[in-house]
């Protein structure tokens, strides 16, 4: 068994391909809640029991072996914490998974496109996350991993309230769908909190990304469901992806009308922070996180040629202090991370035009 | 960070506030959050269950009404959790609390869903299971039925079948214990 997570440099699945709608949706995700029955809950039970849980998730998924797909199981207290948090950056696990160890482990699917969180706040949150606006195929593709596990393992389920989860909120479907948004046209025009308001009186939750701080940066926009109990899955992703669908649409038509009506102004705008973010030997997490936004908008509109947008979105997790160490192979302090940060883009960015 | 505030305590709460389209930013302690007023919104992890046990001893008494007890003394026998702790910390200790807690419930979960029935996915197992028990109700009540109309060959075939099930249900239920 593999217990090190080495593949750090390598982009997960998300990253690695547009997907639908790309140029605004970075990438669609969906996680099932899901328990075990009578077992007490990660946090309640002892340390025996979350044991006896990491052990039962771990023999399913070597019976399953074949359906699950190339998977390899992490223990979280055999992982260095920065291998863990640079799986945090890359959203495949989450921070409590991390931070708070109860015999948690993570499997992950080598293409790192699913991954299943062992002791997490539940039993198990069964994740897929994909490339663009693939809410539905991240569900089926969630409910196959589902489906299989519920062969080996006895479910927490009631006829009433669904999936039985240790958080009242998620109870039901159990399922958190979300889209991660690159909304920089309708932040430039002052539209995006008249949409994010209108978003969250649909019964949406919506996030700001956070960067090292607690600044939104880089005008992305997380929007998830809020209600999981009375709805089915499928209709909690169609809704969240018809909301999806019309922002899309208002940000390329924002876009349009940026392109068309002050074009010379936004080719100038993206091609300054082209040349900053090629050229600055020290950059901050937030200065980057900026600045690709906006060279990632002069890709979109073709404003800027050399670069792919496929790129951008790999170097949005890999800027980050973790995924930064591994890859140079370092540990760094922050003065440090700010040059390797800028080393990093103008060797990506440099390679990037010669390709 | 520092409390924009007090400039003494770590800012653990971060508020955006959107004003006539006019954004603006808010690091604060706590303390300072709470002393302000501001709706207290962190990136914790756990914050939601805060907000949660606020809801949850609003509309005790209907349920204490059906039940004919108050939530107090219900306690979960298989977690130990009690009812008030539930409403302490705001989560669920296992699978067993939520019939345990049952018609208290209720009004928690209409406020925070609209809806008190979950619909879609059945778990194949639980579905197995579900026609089973509800063929065994059935089936006893076939059987006593027969009984008392002293057709002793037919209630011999019904009991056959329902020892059939019971073996069916305690493989079902052994299985998913070693699975
Ligand atoms: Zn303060
Ligand atoms: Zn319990």
């Amino acid at each position: 068994m593999v217990n090190d997570y080495k593949k750090i440099v390598q982009p997960s699945k998300w990253m690695s391909a547009p997907g639908p709608d790309g140029d605004v949706v970075l990438s669609s995700r969906v996680r099932l809640a899901r328990n075990l029955a009578k077992i007490p809950f990660p946090y309640l039970a002892s340390d025996s029991q979350t044991a006896a849980v990491a052990e039962q998730v771990y023999a399913a998924s070597q019976d399953l072996d074949g359906d699950l797909g190339k998977m390899t199981y992490y223990r979280m207290q055999e992982l260095p914490s920065l291998s863990r948090q640079a799986l945090v950056e890359k959203y495949l696990i989450s921070p409590l998974l991390a931070k708070e160890s109860h015999n948690s482990a993570v499997l992950l699917r080598d293409d790192e496109g699913v991954s299943i969180m062992v002791n997490e706040e539940d039993h198990l949150r069964i994740q897929c996350l994909l490339p663009g606006l693939q809410l539905e195929e991240a569900l089926q593709e969630a409910n196959r991993y589902d489906e299989l596990l519920e062969q080996r393992l006895d479910y927490a389920y009631d006829e009433r309230w669904g999936y039985l989860t240790v958080c009242p909120t998620n109870v039901g479907t159990g399922l958190r769908a979300s889209v991660m948004l690159h909304l920089p046209a309708l932040a430039v025009t002052k539209q995006l909190n008249r949409i994010l308001s209108a978003i969250a009186q649909v019964g949406l939750a919506v996030r700001g990304i956070y960067g090292e701080g607690s600044e939104t940066t880089g005008n992305l926009v997380q929007i998830s469901n809020q209600v999981t109990l009375g709805q089915s899955a499928e209709e909690i992703v169609s809704n969240l992806f018809g909301v999806t669908r019309q922002i899309v649409e208002q940000e390329k038509q924002v876009r349009q009308v940026l392109l068309n009506e002050d074009r010379d102004r936004t080719a100038d705008r993206v091609n300054r922070a082209y040349g900053v973010l090629s050229h600055a030997r020290l950059l901050s997490s937030q200065e980057a996180m900026q600045l690709m936004s906006d060279v990632r908008l002069g890709v979109d509109l073709g404003l800027i040629e050399e670069v792919q947008g496929d790129l951008l979105k790999e170097l949005l997790v890999l800027q980050r202090p973790a995924n930064l160490q591994l890859y140079t192979n370092r540990t760094l302090n922050a003065l440090d991370r700010d040059r390797e940060r800028a080393r990093l883009f103008r060797q990506k960015l440099t390679q990037s035009k010669q390709a | 960070m520092l409390c924009q505030e007090c400039q003494k305590n770590q800012a653990t709460v971060h508020l955006t506030k959107i004003v006539n389209g006019e954004h603006s930013e808010q690091h604060l302690c706590e303390q300072c959050a709470r002393e302000k007023g501001e709706f207290v919104f962190n990136h914790q992890p756990f914050s939601i269950h805060h907000l949660l046990t606020g809801l949850m001893n609003i509309d005790a008494q209907p349920a204490d009404k059906l039940m004919g007890f108050t939530s107090a003394k219900v306690q979960c026998n298989n977690c130990g959790l009690t009812y008030a702790q539930f409403g302490q910390i705001g989560r669920f200790g296992c699978s067993e609390c939520y019939h345990a807690f049952g018609e208290w419930l209720v009004p928690l979960m209409r406020r925070i869903h609209g809806s008190t029935q979950h619909v879609g996915t059945v778990p194949r197992r639980a579905e197995g299971a579900v026609k089973l028990r509800r063929s065994l109700e059935e089936l006893r009540q076939q059987l006593q039925h027969l009984v008392e109309q002293e057709e002793f060959e037919k209630a011999a075939e019904v009991r056959d079948r329902i020892r059939e099930l019971e073996e069916q249900e305690q493989e079902q239920e052994g299985g998913a214990a070693n699975g």
